[in-house]
């Protein structure tokens, strides 16, 4: 009776590859002239920081090199500098753009150290939360209310507190890395599990999950292998942004004398540091890893509310 | 004069891979009193055509061309501050799912008598008084509480009495209901169509009933149009239409009725889905789906394919086909090209 | 409302006693108050015996039950750093925390209103572009570091040449981006003193002055997260249906933005609102460093620097109770603007 429109051929299925060099991510990604900017400058951060024993004209922790005739010597653009240290030296002779290298290698490794234990602990708390529901749910929800209404923030400070008080200021400083990650991923993993179990509840309802279990699937598979890969979009996209806060929430720490020791610096303990002597008229030993810090903060930042907008496009950008 | 005469008019949608057409060329009148039923699949334009009318539709949409006479007033172009005195005033909506429509943090009284106050000078008390009137008109029991309360506090079947009852504050002229019945249970919307009915009748009110059920059509509205792929292909009195269809797509919409179906058989579906609006076929925009492009005795009716079907006359009805203007042995004057 | 407070009291009381449990662990494994009472010359039998005397080596149970006896009286001991019962201790720092807090919250609420909803009204324009790209510098900036801008900029003052100074509109563009200094930075000033311990920034010009900059710096890290919040909700808000409903109802667009629209928009802001508190009392302790501003969390910060565990427990169990009296009002408050939420708690 009718001309029906003939059904497509079904095509060959595209690969992965195919698939993310057509897919909407980098689509949006190449016509966002800001998110290729800021992953641009991440990307040399990042460079930056793990090539900072190559890079840095001077090795900051090596006692023998530091001339404390050279201390507080301004940055090569105003009067008074020595071009062997171009952003000129702290108040102990130090280079600062040595110091600001492996500072930022610190500030990395432990913001990416932070942000991976609170992905391990709260990805496995929200989906046992929401996968199995009842005591357990409750319980863990309830702690997690309550970490969160004292502010991650307010927890690292205290936890840390306890942690040097416990250990002592000395193996604190020695295990100051380590023991960083420790804290600030204990103190924010109740973002991530409650992202993971509102994701949980969701996907529980959805028919897929009453198909797998009717299969006669276990518990932990559907979780896993059904659940988890549904859940991970909103997991990535607060990830972006917990790196970030990773990132100060060291920095503050490091500040209130509660992080990485002068020793071994962070670009927190190095603003710190140099806080004492910007009466003095040195800014730049404060100021400059401070203008490092923020830069990396908001790289940080702008990639994550991009890829919110991308994998979020509920609201219509017109 | 009729009341409202909408000529040619044209809605596209700016989206980022160039203007969408939402509404092409659509033309209607209604007259005082009289009730319209606007009639086809989601997606035909019914909403937007609606919506246009009070230049309410979202952006990235707008009014390309034509024009919307209301009383004499042109309101295609209007200030929205002149449109503001209309809306609500003079020419009303319903919208479909009422908890939707009502703000959950404002009370009923308090959603009642700010459209009151933005219509006329008057004070509390006395649009209160005028809020409970409606109320008692639209059968709400305990209308004094229920102003008080807020939406959430009330069934969907009485929320959508109390917009109803908003629509009808300030004794409209036309009362544009789309799809008022859809979000509610189907024993509540016949209880609903019967009170719309029902007050438009005794008050004269213009309606214009967007809807996708037939059976609603036929008992409510005087005239109907049907839509698709944002034309108008069929218009006329609704019970000559429901009688006998003309165009294909009208008819296949009543062979697709239940009622209209064998006992045992399968239900007449129309073959294919409505094309998306970027994506328009080529002349008559329905022919992919139509039966009737090849004519009895085999031969294609090329038309279909290339060109763009004018109004003929059926009767009282006005139908958008190149089959029934060749039944008619009328004068097939030449519609542009469709560009694609 | 009845049955609602009497569900937060007893929410409260838990979340009070998970603290005192962990306040007193802290103080039995940390505290050893035999060290500040005696000299080190005393023999450890002397020690031992004044141990006994004290209760000391009683079990866990019998000396928790002493401290939350005590605790409930608000006596926590005696400060080591001070020599004074910390109550008054923290009585004293307390007003100074609070009216920074108080200057913050004002400026909060005043700046990001106005901004967020204009933001969302008109969001493609020129100003609104410009505050989202600075919220989004202002939350990348840490607390700690825009205080020390500021005090750069404003206390020390700075000097920028990057104009010919030869010229005459180049020395005035150069004095026009040069800051004189001159903003107090350190300390409270003079504040006036209004009864008991609460001495006051308010009373006086010289005491708001010294309010200036710490209370920019710590407002400068929150404003961004509420401008961002009210103009997210709000572009939401404005996309539904009951918006559109009162359009075509023919409502002003003022009293559309102003009321449809804003009361729907505040109901989460007062919620994220709430939980934030936590996140300024952080803050706080931040600024207070950089401005020794002599409030609360100066005062923890010394306690912990020095070990003076009586006052580092005091201050948690205070400002756990800070947080928890909080926490209750802000869930009233929600439950008093959203109609939608009967005071059980329960949604109707």
């Amino acid at each position: 009776m009718t001309t029906q429109t003939s059904p497509q051929q079904s095509a060959p299925l595209p690969s992965r590859w195919e698939r993310l060099r057509d897919s909407y991510l980098l689509y949006s990604f190449k016509r966002d002239p800001i998110a290729q900017l800021s992953l641009l400058v991440f990307i040399v951060f990042v460079a930056c920081a793990v090539l900072a024993p190559w890079l840095a004209p001077m090795n900051p922790y090596d006692l023998a090199q530091i001339d404390i005739m050279a201390s507080e010597l301004p940055p090569f653009w105003i009067d008074g500098s020595d071009p062997a240290y171009r952003m000129g030296t702290d108040a102990q002779g130090r280079d600062l753009l040595s110091t600001i290298l492996y500072g930022a290698r610190v500030s990395l490794i432990i913001g990416f150290g932070a942000v991976a234990l609170q992905a391990l602990l709260g990805v496995v708390f929200g989906l046992l939360a929401g996968y199995l529901g009842g005591r357990i749910d409750a319980f863990l929800m309830r702690l997690a209310d309550i970490q969160l209404s004292f502010s991650t923030l307010m927890v690292a400070i205290v936890v840390g507190a306890l942690v040097k008080a416990i250990f002592g200021g000395a193996t604190f400083s020695a295990y100051a890395v380590p023991l960083l990650v420790l804290i600030i991923g204990l103190a924010e993993w109740p973002q991530y599990a409650r992202t993971v179990r509102a994701s949980v509840l969701a996907e529980k309802g959805k028919e897929y999950v009453d198909a797998a279990r009717t299969m006669g699937l276990p518990s932990r598979r559907i979780m896993f292998r059904h659940i988890l890969p549904n859940t991970l979009s909103p997991i990535f996209v607060i990830s972006t942004v917990q790196v970030a806060n990773a990132i100060i929430s060291e920095a503050a720490l490091s500040f209130l004398g509660l992080g990485m020791p002068e020793t071994h610096p962070s670009l927190g303990s190095l603003i710190k540091s140099g806080f004492d002597y910007i009466q003095s008229g040195s800014w730049w030993i404060t100021l400059i890893p401070g203008a490092v810090l923020v830069v990396l903060v908001l790289v940080i930042n702008l990639l994550g509310d991009w890829l919110r907008d991308v994998l979020n496009p509920r609201l219509y950008k017109g | 004069m009729s009341l409202l005469e909408v000529n040619n008019l044209d809605v596209r949608f700016a989206l980022r891979r160039g203007d969408v057409k939402a509404l092409r060329d659509v033309s209607f009148t209604l007259d005082r009193g009289e009730r319209l039923g606007i009639v086809g699949e989601s997606g035909a334009g019914k909403s937007v055509a609606a919506f246009s009318l009070l230049n309410l539709i979202a952006k990235p949409g707008y009014i390309a061309g034509g024009s919307i006479r209301f009383d004499g007033q042109e309101l295609n172009g209007m200030s929205d501050r002149a449109l503001r005195r209309i809306r609500g005033n003079r020419i009303s909506m319903i919208f479909q799912d009422p908890m939707m429509t009502l703000n959950p943090v404002l009370s009923i009284g308090e959603q009642m008598i700010e459209c009151l106050k933005a219509h006329r000078r008057i004070g509390r008390r006395e649009a209160r008084a005028i809020a409970l009137r409606k109320l008692e008109q639209v059968h709400i029991p305990s209308p004094e509480a229920r102003l008080d309360q807020y939406p959430h506090e009330l069934s969907g079947g009485m929320r959508q009495r109390v917009i109803i009852a908003i629509a009808l504050l300030l004794d409209p002229d036309i009362i544009i209901a789309d799809e008022p019945t859809t979000a509610l249970d189907v024993t509540i919307q016949a209880e609903i169509m019967d009170l719309l009915l029902e007050l438009c009748e005794k008050h004269n009110v213009g309606l214009i009933l967007i809807t996708h059920d037939l059976g609603v059509v036929s008992q409510v509205t005087q005239r109907m149009l049907v839509m698709y792929a944002g034309r108008v292909i069929e218009q006329g009195p609704t019970r000559e239409i429901i009688n006998d269809p003309q165009h294909p797509y009208t008819q296949g919409l009543m062979n697709a009725l239940p009622q209209m179906a064998t006992p045992g058989s399968r239900l007449n579906q129309i073959p294919g889905s409505m094309p998306s609006l970027d994506n328009l076929p080529s002349g008559c925009a329905f022919h992919p789906r139509c039966g009737f492009v090849t004519r009895p005795d085999g031969s294609e009716r090329s038309a279909c394919r290339t060109r763009v079907p004018e109004f003929v006359a059926s009767g009282n009805c006005r139908v958008a086909c190149h089959m029934v203007a060749e039944m008619l042995d009328q004068e097939r004057i030449p519609a542009e090209e469709t560009p694609r | 409302m009845i049955a609602f407070l009497i569900k937060r009291l007893f929410h409260a009381l838990l979340v009070m006693f998970v603290i005192s449990i962990i306040a007193f662990s802290i103080q039995d494994n940390l505290g050893d108050p035999i060290q500040q009472m005696v000299g080190q010359s005393v023999p450890e039998s002397e020690r031992e015996a004044l141990r006994e005397e004290l209760g000391l080596n009683d079990p866990f149970l019998v000396q928790y039950l002493r401290f939350a006896k005590n605790a409930a009286q608000l006596d926590f001991g005696y400060s080591y750093i001070f020599n004074e019962p910390t109550t008054e201790v923290v009585l004293r720092h307390l007003p100074a925390t609070l009216e920074l807090v108080a200057a913050t919250t004002l400026l909060i609420v005043l700046l990001s209103v106005p901004i967020g909803v204009y933001s969302a009204i008109k969001p493609r324009a020129l100003l609104s572009r410009f505050f989202m790209g600075v919220s989004i510098v202002g939350i990348s900036i840490p607390v700690f570091l825009t205080a020390i801008v500021l005090i750069q900029l404003f206390a020390i003052g700075v000097t920028w040449t990057p104009f010919p100074a030869d010229t005459g509109w180049g020395s005035w563009l150069n004095d026009l981006i040069t800051t004189e200094g001159g903003m107090p930075a350190y300390g409270r000033g003079d504040p006036v003193h209004v009864f008991g311990t609460w001495y006051t920034n308010f009373a006086s010009t010289d005491g708001l002055v010294y309010l200036v900059l710490p209370a920019i710096s710590l407002a400068s890290i929150m404003l961004p997260l509420f401008i961002r919040l009210i103009r997210a909700e709000m572009l939401e808000v404005l996309q539904s249906e009951y918006v559109k409903f009162a359009r075509a109802k023919g409502i002003s667009l003022r009293r559309i933005y102003f009321l449809h629209a804003l009361k729907n928009t505040m109901l989460p802001v007062i919620t994220v609102g709430g939980v934030q508190i936590g996140t300024l009392v952080a803050y706080t302790i931040l600024t207070e460093t950089v401005f020794q501003w002599p409030g609360m969390g100066l005062m923890f910060l010394n306690a912990i620097n020095r070990s003076d565990i009586p006052l580092i427990v005091t201050y948690l169990m205070i400002v756990g109770l800070i947080f928890v009296i909080t926490n209750t009002l802000v869930d009233l408050i929600y439950g008093l603007v959203n109609p939608t939420v009967k005071l059980t708690g329960k949604p109707a």
